[in-house]
């Protein structure tokens, strides 16, 4: 399809500012020629034709509501409507950053309930939502643990981070400058508790664990794996990027966690807008509450919210403002809209789904660890790889089934793995449609194998070649 | 009210094929004392009459200033409504990172047009799909430059927004970077000092442009001096549109451009979420944080967009990563997209109005008895005067329903009983003359 | 299949092979290295007159879904580097052995091709590994 910059038409009508009612400045006695712009190279289009063109480019694009979204661990659920109208209320649109605490009043209760909420459901004991994202959570996280061994005067320099991580893992860990060792899974798909005591030590700041994780299990040794870590004085990090499962259920908090973030755009249902923004918010324990990025918001007796900088051990700021306020509107709303209740309904039928799917596709489908999961699955193409039908095969014919593919060849301790996350807002028959899609293509892989692996077929475009992409890249539009 | 679809029947239907009896078998992993016996204590549930009637109160506690003159990083502009109905497409909101490409045209196709939007206002070679915020946008870009220049000090402006200075310096302690603080005189930086102050261990020197104080620097001539040393220019536009009369970073001799797209069609909301831009120079392609787009063909060899040169990112490359970053702000840059593809060329006049009203009502602030000027060098659409007593002037201005600018007493001690005031092209000049009078009555 | 591993060369585990010339070697990675990295998109070379250390990185292959480094096969100094790469990574996967050489160094110590594998080694290695 034609980019916006092909369409522009120099001279065109399209927006109408008002006249000025000051005097014009005189930008040749203001700013020298040699700093000025002499053109301003952006595109002319007619409203009706920009309105046009991304409607157009909205349809060649796929979200939850066009569609079952199972992308294992990225919660694709729900984003309840009502949400939306809530952040976009003038009260949430119109007050500055930097307006002042009294003029704030409703922003302020907003970052401070929720803040409330989020550490009666992890099991922390303060919460702080600056973090933008479940990354940027995670980097949060790892410089509050490098701030507190600071403060203790110990060096430690080294982080635990499964095979099974998500790459955000080290790659946080590594922007503080600390070494990452790789642990080992078991087995049964948790944690190797020999290799962690063999590389848990007083140079290590401890691990990294997704709980349940990457391959949607729960990590059955928590207690001895908290053990291991605190018994050498080091600390637990909960990667809560599967938090919908324990929604109401479990406490990361109780269960010997240290610290955690959240992705309130997976568990908490706010959109994930193609990639952003999301929110993603760090939960702390007692010991880690003086290094916590500033503002803190707290509450008066007389029920007045304020912003408080003055902690001076905190780590500083991760960002610009306090949060993504507007991410946080829609947990906030989406929280009280559950309730206790539905928080934990939630979580139990995230499970349940996942189970379902789990039972369903095991005769079709080779699944890597067979065990009760949490709210994912991971499968593999093991039994497709004798008609040469690969994990990227079957994910391309789904989309002509008119799913949302799930993710594919992660975690990479399974080779080839389809990782499936229904999530609780899926009803049983969305979800037995794609089973027998799942069924059809097993079927076809086995029957007509170049069907799939010519897929998809019915999309706006068949696959797309990546190696030009990268050996020539054309990142920018030019004429 | 929840949104689990499941009727008792279904659920039934479901445990008995998993081959279980109760939702609670499904959690036998968890070891039992960790299981909560009691509710959580989160109100019950409400339903959506109820909720949208508690959170609309609360919203309403927050006051809404009709005038408002606080800049700083958040500027009110006019935002034309196709932004909002066209971000608000269902397609775009509730879709993930386009991974899969055949299904995501929609979305890479305007992140590579968001990329080409940021590359032309910047002057550079390539843009990211997105960053979080300016300032975080900013210290991923000291990170970058001290491993391009392997040399682990930077040089920080203190033009440079003060908030942006404290992420930076979070970001630079965890990564064991030193940083060096570059004062400056008449609000912008004077060249004597950075010449001083760079050295060949610097591995980069961090501006903003136009600076925290409104004021211009003196891009092409920082560029040099820095250059000289093998050192990084990066340049921070915050207001960036005030890209539409000035000359191109890039073209100026900026290595990294870094900023913050909210001016371009996103409400101050409170202060998120916002865009983070960055942009470099070919060169430094792998060097880059973030996603990037790229434009190739499909098997048929029709245009087709996809994510690339992932290797540089965390899923591939993790702990080597350039950057740890995943969601982005991939929203935010669409509406600052077709902010960008609906102003067009007219973005040039919400500049100049915006940096006339600023002056006008700079002129005539500074002709008030106790109020003085403090920029001695041009400026854009923000400034800061001095007064007699800080809160007394925005306390009067609050009780006339007028949000004053922000008292900087509290970033920097030095400018105790300064306002740094901004205007865009939504101000008036009848609001401007409020502003004046008032402040005239002493 | 891969192509056959040339006998006066050496190799490393790490699949990288190293070709003597005196007091002078020439590297590269193997041609069953570059079946494993699938096609690659570029190649970060080293520099001019930099010290490399025996199985320590010392260039990097990227293709599009993976990113490798490239490990010494004896310590060294570069005194050049196949600039052909640059603008042609692929020269690696057409021709591992020849065309797509990375470096060129002066050794610095020749006894720590003691370590090394010689061709029929390294194939009965290889052949070990895929199963």
């Amino acid at each position: 399809m034609k980019t916006i910059f092909e369409k522009s038409v120099p001279g065109q009508s399209t927006v109408q500012l008002p006249k000025s009612d000051v005097p014009e400045i005189k930008i040749n006695s203001l700013i020298p020629s040699a700093y000025q712009r002499k053109k301003l190279n952006l595109p002319v289009v007619s409203k009706i034709n920009v309105v046009r063109h991304y409607t157009k480019l909205s349809q060649r694009n796929f979200g939850v509501d066009q569609g079952f979204y199972p992308l294992g661990s990225c919660t694709m659920k729900y984003n309840p409507r009502i949400n939306e109208d809530m952040a976009a209320l003038p009260g949430f649109c119109y007050p500055h950053p930097l307006a002042d605490d009294k003029d704030a009043q409703g922003g302020l209760e907003i970052y401070y309930e929720l803040e409330q909420y989020l550490k009666e459901i992890t099991g922390f004991d303060a919460v702080v939502l600056q973090p933008a994202a479940g990354a940027h959570g995670e980097a949060t996280g790892a410089m509050l643990m490098k701030a507190y061994f600071e403060n203790r005067k110990e060096k430690r320099t080294k982080m635990l981070i499964p095979d099974a991580a998500h790459g955000t893992n080290p790659a946080s860990s590594s922007l503080c400058g600390f070494e990452s060792i790789t642990i080992k899974s078991n087995a049964e798909g948790g944690i190797d508790l020999k290799d962690l005591e063999k590389h848990m030590d007083k140079e290590t700041v401890g691990l990294m664990l997704t709980n349940p994780n990457t391959l949607g299990l729960f990590e059955r040794n928590i207690k001895k794996v908290a053990k291991i870590i605190h018994k050498k004085g080091g600390l637990l990090y909960c990667d809560g990027a599967n938090m919908n499962p324990m929604l109401g259920v479990t406490r990361p908090g109780d269960q010997g966690f240290d610290l955690i973030q959240l992705n309130l755009h997976k568990s908490f249902s706010t959109p994930h807008g193609g990639g952003g923004p999301g929110s993603g918010p760090v939960g702390v324990n007692k010991k880690l509450i003086p290094f916590i990025p500033t503002p803190i918001i707290k509450k008066r007796k007389n029920g007045f919210y304020y912003r408080d900088y003055s902690p001076q051990k905190s780590i500083g700021k991760v960002r610009a403002f306090m949060g993504n306020f507007g991410v946080i509107v829609k947990a906030y709303t989406y929280i009280r809209s559950l309730g206790s209740n539905g928080l934990r309904r939630a979580g139990q039928h995230s499970v349940l789904n996942a189970n379902y799917i789990r039972v369903k596709l095991m005769p079709h489908y080779h699944l890597a660890y067979n065990r009760i999961c949490m709210h994912e699955s991971v499968f593999s193409d093991k039994k497709q790889q004798k008609y040469d039908v690969s994990t990227l095969d079957i994910a391309k014919r789904l989309l002509d089934y008119g799913y949302h593919a799930p993710t594919i060849y992660f975690p990479m301790i399974v080779h080839g793995a389809i990782m499936i996350e229904p999530n609780e807002t899926e009803s049983k028959s969305t979800i037995d449609g794609f089973i027998d899609a799942m069924i059809q293509i097993a079927k076809e892989s086995k029957e007509n194998p170049e069907l799939v692996k010519s897929a998809p077929n019915n999309m706006p475009i068949t696959r797309v070649n990546e190696l030009k992409a990268a050996r020539d890249p054309n990142l920018k539009w030019e004429e | 009210m929840d949104f689990v679809p499941a009727s008792k029947k279904e659920e039934k239907e479901m445990l008995k094929t998993i081959g279980i009896s109760s939702l609670n078998s499904l959690f036998k992993d968890v070891p039992k004392e960790f299981l909560l016996k009691k509710d959580l204590k989160i109100p019950k549930g409400l339903s959506e009459l109820e909720l949208s009637k508690k959170v609309s109160s609360i919203a309403a506690k927050n006051k809404i200033y009709e005038t408002s003159f606080r800049g700083a990083g958040a500027y009110r502009h006019f935002i034309p409504s196709v932004v909002h109905h066209l971000t608000m497409r269902s397609e775009f909101y509730t879709a993930y990172t386009p991974y899969q490409a055949e299904r995501s045209q929609g979305m890479l196709q305007s992140i590579y047009e968001f990329q080409t939007m940021i590359c032309r206002l910047t002057g550079m070679d390539l843009a990211n799909a997105s960053m979080y915020d300016g300032a975080s946008a900013l210290a991923e870009a000291a990170l970058m430059a001290t491993r391009i220049s392997d040399r682990k000090e930077i040089l920080l402006s203190e033009t440079v927004h003060p908030d942006y200075q404290k992420t930076v310096g979070t970001y630079c302690h965890a990564n064991s970077v030193k940083i060096n603080k570059l004062p400056s005189k008449n609000g912008i930086i004077e060249l004597k000092d950075l010449k001083k102050l760079v050295t060949d261990k610097t591995g980069g020197v961090l501006i903003q442009n136009p600076n925290f104080f409104g004021s211009f620097e003196k891009i092409k001539e920082i560029a040099k001096i820095v250059h000289d040393k093998g050192a990084i220019l990066v340049v921070s536009v915050i207001e960036p549109t005030s890209l539409a009369l000035l000359k191109a970073p890039g073209k100026l001799g900026a290595d990294i451009v870094v900023g913050d797209g909210q001016s371009f069609g996103i409400p101050v909301s409170f202060g998120g979420p916002y865009v983070g831009f960055m942009a470099t120079k070919t060169k430094y392609i792998r060097r880059i944080p973030g996603r990037l787009v790229g434009m190739t063909e499909d098997t048929k060899g029709r245009r087709a967009f996809v994510l690339t040169l992932q290797a540089r990112e965390q899923h591939i490359r993790r702990e080597k990563a350039t950057s740890n970053i995943c969601t982005n702000s991939a929203l935010c840059a669409l509406a600052v997209l077709i902010y960008l593809a609906t102003m067009g060329d007219k973005l040039k006049e919400v500049a100049k109005l915006s940096m006339s009203k600023a002056h006008y009502l700079a002129k005539n602030l500074n002709k008030v008895s106790e109020i003085s000027l403090f920029n001695k060098k041009p400026f854009y659409n923000e400034f800061i005067i001095k007064v007699k007593n800080s809160k007394s002037v925005l306390s009067k201005l609050k009780k006339n329903n007028i949000e004053g600018g922000v008292d900087l007493g509290k970033y920097y001690p030095k400018f105790k009983d300064h306002l740094l005031f901004c205007a865009t092209e939504i101000n008036t000049r009848e609001e401007m003359d409020k502003v004046i009078k008032i402040l005239s009555r002493s | 299949m891969s192509k056959p591993n040339p006998k006066e060369l050496f190799y490393t585990k790490e699949h990288e092979w190293v070709k003597i010339n005196q007091d002078t070697a020439i590297l590269g990675v193997t041609d069953h290295a570059q079946e494993l990295l699938t096609d690659l998109v570029f190649v970060e070379l080293p520099k001019i007159g930099q010290e490399i250390k025996q199985d320590k990185s010392f260039a990097i292959v990227e293709s599009v879904k993976s990113v490798s480094d490239v490990y010494a096969p004896i310590s060294g100094k570069i005194i050049e580097i196949n600039q052909a790469l640059n603008d042609e990574p692929g020269l690696i996967n057409q021709d591992a052995f020849n065309k797509g050489w990375i470096a060129k160094i002066k050794i610095s110590n020749k006894k720590e091709l003691d370590k090394l594998m010689n061709s029929k080694k390294y194939t009965e290695y290889c052949k070990k590994e895929e199963h």
